[in-house]
């Protein structure tokens, strides 16, 4: 991972999303500061990275959910010239937490930093492909997330429809 | 005399016509024209602004035509895909197929309630309709298609399908179904009828027993769905309720997931101006997710969840085989070509007929999907300017299927109707029954020929009260325009009389004598004549044949291929020679250019294409290879002959270019040349000015023409004192007519004094 290439995803984020760049050891720290309460999350599957001893429910149930100001999830990749993360699919509901709740703050490693599109496809069609013959643990599902919730149907442009009107990126320096 | 069609005369029938689209321009035309011009300023935006756009451009249209070309084996390999990702693939082969497949999925799965984010092909097959008469609710989740599903009203856009309602309107259309009164009534901010708007489709989705969505892309090799969503209620949708259904045309499929690369970046560029949508799901159902039971306050496991995939042939497989309707099957519908039309822009999606597609591709869409008929009013108020073809993200020729369509109404005609009074003077190609009006512009060249034996005595019979009541009632031109007055000598008659007058010239070159030019401009003829003998060419002006250009644009193909190829056989001795051809008038040159490749054998279109030039762009290259601008009329040196004659000194001028000469890259090399010779020169942000060619003749369309050329007048503001120029016949035709004054081509300015 290159500063530059953070600095050019963060650049490409630009206000459609807020960018903390954290420690393992700050994690805590950085997201506690950074939610909304009440606040649920599901596991962010990185090395010496957990939501205990954060107020992050990880407990998921449909009430808790609607209840929710701030969902926290994982995400795959990010891609620096676009300011896009891509929000994988899994059974622990990953896609409600990141989509039903007002503020969604996403959590990925630095390293998994892409500079451009083409990038996060070559590493999507391993992954998509590979899914499809083996069953393997690549996730099948990817949604590209760049910023809020937004339409234009009501005469203007307005953020936050149905999924989050504010989003939050926190990349964890894993190298 | 008149044709009866629908019940009237041809008249009443264009009176009718016109009355309908004042009607829609008045209440959709404000709302659809603040909409379409923003988003396609921001998409010029984004493709100039995007490295990758014209490399991404054509390896997503190499993507596409692989696709339609192997779609039988794409086909038997999404079945497996989705079948071994735990799916069901469903094949309707029409509407009435797949709305039968879907009423039996609700069926067993013992369904009250559908949710739905938007999909066009759902609402080309009527799933609402079926799915509500047999007793199921269904309910819309795109904000603007829910507008759309409580006004009971039709899409006006592809993507933006209650886009011709305003916040006002909305608001009242929300409180009078809901009943909202007093302190709870919704104002018109676009932010609360949003959250009201979101809150009530929330509910539903929350309760729905299956979730409906489109799909932009279909993944054959891993059964994949790429939809793309700004609002999220597709994502909702898909993942929420048990049972997700998709619904797909055959052609959304493509091989592999890296074929989504090019599209992920151009779709949102080509259709709102944004880089990317802020959701673009790949979605490989059934999905991982656990289920949320909002009312048991439960997950249920994954395992439960359902996926139908439903392919809808409907047309399609005939479209393929359809040579001409076949690149219609590339289009990704991302709503760029609507955008950059200037009569959708006016008009919005209502105005231009069809069951379900409208503006642009639509009439592709309409004529393979409902009919070549259901596309009849499109294909009318297609004129062909080509601003759309730059933007479409497949590079379709979508003035093609215009013409094609209209080719083929044409020929569909009743072989009953009018013809007499045009049959001795129009030698075309076409079947019988063809629209008188269509006949008149088609063979404009014959009429002008025959008319300017005796320039005088035609002018007067068609600027007579009369003459224009005829040209009315027998050709449908609308009677407040004048048809443009004959000349008194034709350029050729002109320039035959006096001869070339260089003597040791540095190149030889053909002036094309236009249509116009030739019979009733031949000022700008002269012009174009003394601008390139000021720069050391000897000129040469051959009887050549109109471009096909007219008859073209009135949907008669193979009269304008018999032109086309007369036009080549006029021009090959002159190429042989090694000369260039040089064109005044835009829309010729785009014929030359574009057009004749569908019309020309391949050698004799590279011939042509390679050798001609617009006149200025000819000149900007003779400046750049050592001619000098100085020996040509500039701000600062001699009148030239139009400036003496408007009795006009100005150093500014309002510079109008025409469509397809920008659509083919030109306009700059007026513009520089106008500054290099000392002018100001403004332009227009408004493209098009609604004349184009016969269009604003028509009686049915004047009304919108003069509408869209408002519109370039209000950009250009006030020109008091200056020189108003436009390079197309049309253009200048219009702007004159708006501004009341002559308005000149641009080479008539650099002309230099005394060349006649």
């Amino acid at each position: 991972m290159t500063t530059e290439r953070v600095d050019s995803f963060i650049s490409a984020v630009g206000a459609t999303a807020t960018v903390h760049t954290s420690t393992v050891e700050q994690f805590t720290e950085t997201v506690t500061d950074v939610v909304t309460e009440p606040a649920i999350g599901t596991a962010i599957g990185l090395e010496g990275v957990s939501l205990d001893n954060t107020p992050v429910e990880t407990d998921l149930t449909p009430v808790a959910l609607e209840q929710a100001q701030t969902g926290v999830t994982p995400a795959t990749y990010a891609i620096a010239d676009y300011g896009t993360i891509t929000v994988p699919t899994d059974d622990e509901g990953t896609e409600l937490v990141s989509l039903y709740t007002p503020q969604h703050v996403a959590v990925l490693a630095a390293s998994q930093l892409v500079p451009n599109m083409e990038a996060a496809y070559e590493r999507f069609g391993a992954g998509f492909a590979e899914n499809s013959e083996t069953d393997g643990a690549q996730p099948q599902t990817q949604v590209f997330a760049t910023g809020p919730s937004a339409t234009a149907d009501m005469g203007t442009l307005v953020q936050g429809v149905h999924g989050p009107h504010e989003v939050h990126i926190i990349l964890v320096e894993d190298r | 005399m008149n044709t009866e069609k629908d019940g009237g005369t041809s008249t009443e029938r264009r009176d009718a016509m016109a009355a309908r689209l004042q009607s829609i321009m008045d209440s959709d035309g404000e709302s659809i024209g603040r909409m379409t011009r923003t988003a396609n300023q921001l998409s010029a935006y984004a493709y100039d602004q995007f490295d990758a756009t014209e490399q991404l451009r054509g390896e997503g249209r190499k993507i596409k035509e692989n696709a339609i070309e192997n779609l039988p084996a794409l086909l038997d390999q999404i079945q497996k895909s989705v079948e071994s990702n735990g799916g069901t693939v469903h094949l309707a082969s029409s509407a009435e197929d797949a709305n039968r497949i879907i009423r039996e999925i609700m069926a067993r799965e013992d369904a009250e309630m559908l949710v739905k984010s938007k999909s066009m092909t759902t609402e080309e097959l009527a799933v609402n309709d079926s799915l509500e008469t047999a007793g199921y609710d269904v309910v819309e989740t795109d904000l603007g298609e829910f507008v759309i599903q409580l006004a009971d009203e039709k899409p006006s856009h592809l993507i933006g399908p209650a886009m011709h309602k305003s916040p006002g309107e909305i608001a009242d259309l929300f409180n009078d179904t809901y009943g909202l009164t007093g302190d709870d009534a919704l104002s018109d901010s676009p932010q609360e009828l949003t959250a009201f708007a979101r809150e009530k489709v929330g509910e539903q989705i929350r309760q729905a027993d299956v979730g409906m969505t489109g799909a932009n892309f279909v993944v054959a090799e891993t059964g994949t769905l790429m939809l793309v969503t700004n609002e999220g209620n597709a994502r909702k949708t898909a993942v929420t309720p048990p049972t997700h259904i998709a619904v797909a045309g055959i052609e959304k499929l493509v091989p592999s997931i890296t074929d989504l690369q090019p599209f992920t970046e151009l779709i949102a560029r080509a259709g709102t101006g944004q880089d990317l949508t802020s959701y673009i799901s790949l979605l490989t159902p059934p999905v991982e997710t656990p289920i949320p039971d909002f009312e048991a306050d439960t997950l249920r496991p994954a395992d439960d969840r359902e996926f139908h995939l439903v392919l809808v042939d409907n047309g399609r497989m005939a479209m393929r085989e359809d040579e001409q309707l076949r690149e219609t099957l590339y289009c990704i519908r991302c709503g760029a070509c609507s955008n950059s039309c200037a009569n959708f822009q006016e008009l919005g999606g209502h105005a231009f007929g069809g069951e379900t597609y409208t503006g642009g591709i639509g009439t592709g869409w309409e004529a393979g999907v409902n009919g070549t008929e259901s596309a009849a009013e499109m294909g009318d108020l297609c004129t062909g300017c080509s601003r759309c073809v730059p933007r479409c993200p497949v590079k379709i020729d979508i003035p093609w299927i215009n013409t094609v369509v209209r080719d083929r109404l044409n020929r569909g005609g009743d072989p009953d109707s009018f013809d007499l009074l045009v049959d001795g003077l129009t030698p075309d190609e076409e079947s019988t029954g063809l629209d008188p009006q269509k006949r008149f512009f088609g063979n404009i060249e014959t009429l002008a020929k025959v008319g300017s034996y005796a320039p005088r005595v035609s002018n007067a019979a068609i600027s007579s009260q009369p003459g224009r009541w005829l040209l009315s009632q027998l050709f449908g031109i609308d009677s407040d325009r004048t048809l443009p007055a004959l000349a008194e000598e034709t350029l050729r008659e002109w320039y035959g009389a006096r001869g070339p007058q260089v003597a040791n010239p540095e190149r030889d070159v053909v002036l094309y004598p236009d249509l116009y030019t030739e019979y009733f401009d031949p000022e700008r003829g002269k012009a174009a004549v003394a601008v390139l003998e000021a720069l050391n060419c000897r000129v040469h002006i051959p009887p050549v044949p109109e471009s096909g250009r007219a008859p073209l644009s009135q949907g008669m193909v193979e009269t304008a291929r018999e032109q086309a190829e007369s036009v080549h056989s006029a021009l090959v001795s002159q190429l042989d020679r090694g000369r260039d051809v040089v064109v005044i008038e835009p829309s010729d040159l785009a014929m030359f250019r574009e057009e004749y490749e569908r019309l020309l054998p391949e050698p004799s279109f590279t011939r042509l294409n390679e050798n001609s030039y617009e006149i200025l762009e000819y000149v900007y290259g003779l400046c750049e290879n050592g001619e000098s601008i100085d020996s040509l009329s500039t701000a600062a040196g001699p009148l030239s002959p139009v400036e003496s004659r408007l009795r006009l000194r100005t150093e500014t001028v309002a510079y109008h270019s025409h469509c397809q000469q920008r659509t083919l890259g030109l306009e700059s090399y007026t513009t520089e040349l106008l500054s290099d010779a000392g002018y100001s020169v403004r332009t227009a942000s408004v493209e098009c000015c609604g004349m184009a060619g016969s269009f604003g003749y028509k009686q049915e369309y004047a009304g919108v023409s003069r509408a869209v050329g408002e519109e370039l007048a209000d950009d250009f503001g006030d020109t008091v004192g200056e020189l108003v120029v436009a390079s197309g016949t049309s253009c200048q035709e219009q702007l004159g007519w708006l501004y009341d004054r002559e308005v000149p081509h641009p080479v008539e300015l650099l002309a230099p004094p005394g060349a006649d």
